[in-house]
């Protein structure tokens, strides 16, 4: 895939399939340690430690063939190949979190892209479920919880064009002055 | 970050959508779905939803739910889009790109007429 948040995308849906009605994404850039984080956390029925150890290596096959996913060993590979970590966390009846670090300056490392575009696409795709988007930075944080909105809604369904394009742009802006506020900081030399 | 965007929008916003559901007799809602696999997002799946939710605001074309869902079951022909009228039987549509998305939202979607050159049928 062409961007992480191609890869949030993909790694979101494990989160459906697994019933989460909860579902935290959250991005760090943290230039001045030189680490973009992802993780995605949900509340799902989590994986026993039989699958969890299985399912970061295609490779491994049990004699009985299973079908197996390319979602996850994707993602670590491409953090692996950026100097940078892979750790899932998952716990039977709980839920499960996700964790990939990439070193943010290696030459390899994929663009965030179009991570808007990946949360509207989860939002307006899946509304039973509360989304949370977190995207932290050197220089301050956007946090976006669908919640509030859902309540102020009340039955009114995400689906309505005008309720889109509230979502959609209160993700747009929060994101691009997220951006503004990170090159302001760098032009002031802080 | 204070956010320019308020609820008290939103508010508003559901307001003028309640109205505009009275005004309307219950036809039913007609469901757009995206298959949304890794093989699915891989061939652009996103990018195809993202044109049909534009297209539903710009065209402020209401009474449509979309949903994305995992696999569909037919790598080969990602991205899939499914459409239901009310009523009627799911069309499956394949290798569906922003361009067609928009093509089957017009004419099938609004126009009520299947676009059968990008069917798939089973
Ligand atoms: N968040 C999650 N909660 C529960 N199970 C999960 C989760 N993520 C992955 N899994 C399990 O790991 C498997 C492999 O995931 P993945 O590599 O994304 O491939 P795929 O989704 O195509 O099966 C899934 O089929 C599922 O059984
Ligand atoms: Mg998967």
């Amino acid at each position: 895939m062409r961007e992480l948040a191609l890869h949030i995308l993909d790694i979101a849906e494990n989160s459906i399939s697994a019933g989460a009605d909860k579902i935290r994404i959250s991005v760090s850039e943290r230039v001045n340690d030189d680490i973009l984080e992802i993780v995605i956390e949900d509340n799902g029925k989590g994986m026993d430690p039989e699958t969890l150890s299985g399912i970061t290596d295609p490779f491994i096959t049990s004699r009985t063939t299973r079908k197996v996913g390319l979602g996850i060993p994707f993602l670590k590979a491409a953090a692996e190949a950026c100097d940078g970590t892979f750790d899932i966390q998952s716990s039977v009846g709980y839920g499960t979190t996700v964790q990939a670090t990439f070193k943010h300056s290696h030459i390899d490392r994929m663009p965030l892209g179009d991570i808007s575009g990946t949360m509207q696409t989860l939002i307006i795709g899946t509304p039973e479920v509360n989304w949370v988007f977190e995207y932290h930075t050197d220089a301050g944080s956007f946090v976006f919880d669908d919640k509030p909105i859902k309540d102020t809604l009340d039955g009114v369904p995400l689906s309505e064009p005008a309720v889109m394009r509230f979502i959609r742009e209160m993700l747009d802006e929060g994101i691009q002055s997220l951006h503004q506020q990170v090159a302001d900081t760098i032009t002031s030399g802080h | 970050m204070a956010s320019v965007k308020s609820l008290d929008d939103l508010k508003r916003i559901r307001e003028e959508a309640l109205k505009k559901q009275q005004l309307k007799e219950t036809s039913g809602k007609t469901e757009v779905i995206v298959g949304m696999g890794t093989v699915g997002i891989a061939a652009g799946a996103r990018e195809t939803l993202k044109a049909i939710l534009e297209m539903i605001e710009t065209e402020n074309l209401g009474d449509i739910i979309v949903r994305q869902t995992g696999n569909i079951g037919l790598d080969s022909f990602e991205p899939i889009v499914q459409v239901a009228l009310p009523g009627e039987e799911k069309v499956t549509y394949g290798k569906v790109n922003p361009e067609m998305a928009r093509q089957i939202i017009k004419e099938h979607v609004v126009g009520g007429n299947i676009v059968t050159e990008y069917q798939i049928r089973g």
